[in-house]
């Protein structure tokens, strides 16, 4: 089939991370805000994460790509 | 779950906006490759094992599953892990191995049509009237139960959720088809796996680690009535009953929560039960018929097998988290129970006054109580307040907080109040995305097998045979809207009846117990015929409703739980029980279809089963080297299964 699925995991996991991203470094000097994960930014971690997965998928991708 | 419905912000919902518009622009983008009716029911057999793979463990992933699991997990420990290191991995395994060849080498284009191929037309007729209902009523539950939850956690408008999610599912899979439905769940796999394990990972570190959590859960087993996981107040368990799979097992069903002994475990659901889903359910198969090649076919449900193999980590951790929690003293975590609302707690609290001082008869006492509570209390806990004098003579306020902890615990919000508990904004939204991901995934999966079923299974072979493949394709559109309108219906079926969908969830039950049999026997016995599998089939249907309505298990009642006929055996749970009934079923299968078939004559010639039957099919030339065949990988997993229940033995 002509799509690679690839492609739309990876960008629609990178502009997720980016929002958790953004969410994490504006949302970061509130204390009380990230008292439920524990203290941790998560979002700004778990932003983090899903950037490189998405990236990761859709290095693939291109790679596949290119070898066509 | 039942408290006060939490806020989304705005990133919240760009999240979810986000992924709602991902998964229909799938569906769009792969429209212009929808051409004939194989392209829409079939994917016109081209797509790689990794996505078929990863879209046979997402089509059976639920959001049911995932509440289910995570409920166990509390209800049961990790004994819960079976279903997966028991049943579906060595189940998966074997349809690779023996299985796959025959379903994808026969041309068949659905599970059905390999029966018709098999035997005849009864065995279709049977398999695809019994599928197309039971997929129908499986979406309309889990449909209900979703917007249930929507409706109590962000109290959005019951009627909204449901339109709005089947809309969204009904339009990829109308545009895109099965290869929609297929790609689509590959990106929900993916959702659902990283929506929570943020969630697992702070519920851990917050339960102090995994050491620590079985720690705690040795204190719950010693004292189980503690947090109302029984309902006998003297039922204590060894210490390590939540937190070993096999020794509280081989010790009998009263030593382990579940209640179930080693032969029904192993057999009931190892055997008959998994192996009759996994190999024989077309929701799952489907997308292994689906694959480019035999290779990738056979390769699918091994590919599903590795993260099946870890899923526990997800979805049922949580459970044994969320009852680790619940035993620290300091953490302000309950088990999720339903609240008895002010102004019925007056009223109960003035019923168990009364009942304190005149009434004797505790059971009567009981239910009473549940009536003005409206909710459901744990016995061994009202009958000491109902026993105890000081009942009498403490404080209203103290009473309603005695009687509120006697509740019942409603295990299914567990998964949902650690995510209430952990995530901020943002993260929120993250885990609510995987929920309704993990909902659409089954839903869609649902939808795909049964417009396959019924266009090709039912309309074409008894309605409308030969006419144009055009015709065909149009009818699997129609059908897909047709489908999830009955999905719809059944959902608010489901939220008027929810008796008679028990009723329903168990006759599927007793359709679905002999079925390996059958499969067992067609693929590898040449002797079997028609007449003999189709008799066996109907015989070990029938069987499992008559088990079922001559025994009962501890603490029911006769009636729906079975036993309205006769009480010929009390099962020690409703677990020990299905599992039972599988076992019997499938040997009243098994057995009658071997006399039988022994006793008719043979409708099929040797030449017209080839490709359909182990013996009779001329053995594949190898090509791939001795490390990339699915028996080699397949042995390499069932090792790895193995040594993970070694693990937590």
């Amino acid at each position: 089939m002509g799509l690679d699925i690839r492609f739309p995991i990876g960008i629609m996991f990178t502009l997720i991370g980016l929002l958790l991203t953004v969410t994490g470094f504006v949302t970061g000097g509130d204390p009380a805000f990230y008292k439920i994960s524990l203290g941790i930014n998560i979002n700004l971690v778990w932003g983090i994460v899903l950037l490189l997965f998405g990236g990761l998928m859709w290095g693939f991708a291109i790679l596949e790509k290119n070898k066509k | 779950m039942h408290q006060t419905a939490i806020n989304l912000t705005f990133i919240d919902y760009s999240i979810l906006g986000l992924y709602i518009a991902f998964v229909i622009g799938i569906g769009f983008a792969l429209k212009r490759y929808m051409k004939t009716s194989a392209d829409f029911f079939l994917s016109g057999r081209s797509i790689p094992a990794w996505v078929t793979g990863l879209a046979f463990l997402s089509a059976n992933l639920g959001a049911l599953e995932l509440v289910g699991m995570a409920a166990s997990g509390a209800k049961y420990g990790i004994a819960t892990c079976h279903f997966y290191w028991v049943g579906a991995i060595p189940a998966m395994i074997f349809l690779a191995v023996f299985m796959m060849p025959f379903y994808y080498g026969s041309k068949a284009r659905s599970v059905p049509e390999y029966l018709k191929l098999r035997f005849d037309e009864r065995a279709r007729a049977f398999n695809s009237i019994s599928f197309a209902i039971m997929t129908v009523f499986a979406s309309g539950i889990s449909l209900n139960a979703l917007a249930k939850l929507l409706n109590q956690l962000l109290g959005w408008e019951y009627n909204i959720c449901l339109w709005v999610c089947s809309l969204i599912v009904l339009l990829y899979v109308l545009k895109g088809g099965l290869t929609s439905a297929i790609y689509t769940e590959v990106l929900q796999f993916f959702m659902i796996v990283l929506g929570f394990a943020p969630v697992v990972w702070l519920g851990l570190k917050d339960a102090g680690g995994w050491t620590s959590v079985k720690d705690k859960l040795a204190g719950v087993a010693t004292d189980p009535v503690a947090l109302n996981l029984v309902s006998d107040a003297s039922k204590t368990f060894k210490p390590d009953a939540w937190t070993s799979a096999w020794t509280p097992l081989i010790a009998g069903p009263s030593q382990n929560p579940m209640g179930v002994d080693l032969f029904a475990m192993i057999f009931g659901l190892g055997f008959v039960l998994s192996f009759g889903y996994w190999c024989t359910n077309f929701l799952v198969v489907q997308r292994a018929m689906a694959a480019k090649d035999m290779t990738a076919a056979r390769n699918t449900p091994l590919v599903a097998a590795v993260p099946k193999m870890l899923f526990p980590l997800l979805v049922i951790l949580p459970g044994m988290i969320a009852l680790a929690l619940s035993a620290t003293a300091g953490k302000e975590y309950r088990l999720p129970q339903a609240i008895i609302t002010q102004a019925r707690m007056t009223t109960t609290i003035a019923s168990i006054k009364q009942s304190v001082s005149g009434g004797t008869d505790l059971a009567a006492a009981q239910e009473n109580l549940s009536a003005k509570a409206g909710v459901s209390f744990n016995p061994a806990k009202v009958a000491t307040l109902l026993k105890s004098p000081e009942t009498l003579t403490v404080s209203d306020e103290k009473l309603a907080i005695r009687l509120q902890d006697a509740v019942v615990n409603d295990y299914d919000g567990v998964i949902l109040s650690l995510v209430k508990r952990y995530c901020p904004t943002g993260l929120l939204g993250l885990a609510l995305t995987a929920l309704l991901a993990s909902f659409m995934s089954g839903m869609a999966g649902n939808v795909t097998a049964f417009n396959t079923v019924w266009t090709y299974d039912l309309y074409q072979a008894y309605i409308a045979p030969d006419k144009s493949d055009d015709h065909y394709a149009w009818m699997g559109r129609m059908v897909t809207i047709v489908g999830i309108l009955l999905s719809i219906g059944a959902a608010y079926f489901a939220s008027m009846w929810s008796n008679a969908m028990d009723i329903i969830q168990l006759v599927f039950g007793f359709v679905n117990a002999p079925l390996f049999a059958t499969f067992l026997l067609g693929m590898f016995w040449s002797r079997t015929t028609a007449t003999g599998a189709f008799i066996g089939l109907v015989s070990g249907t029938t069987a499992s409703a008559l088990f079922h309505a001559c025994t009962i298990s501890q603490g029911n009642v006769p009636g729906v739980k079975g036993g309205y006929l006769a009480k010929l055996a009390v099962l020690p749970s409703d677990m020990a029980q299905n599992f039972w009934l599988a076992s019997f079923a499938f040997t009243v299968c098994f057995v009658l279809t071997v006399v039988i078939s022994l006793a008719t004559k043979r409708t099929k010639s040797d030449e017209d089963l080839k490709g359909l039957v182990y013996s009779l099919t001329p053995k594949q030339i190898v090509t791939q080297a001795w490390y990339a065949r699915p028996e080699f990988i397949g042995i390499v997993l069932l090792i790895v299964c193995i040594y993970f229940n070694y693990l937590f033995w």
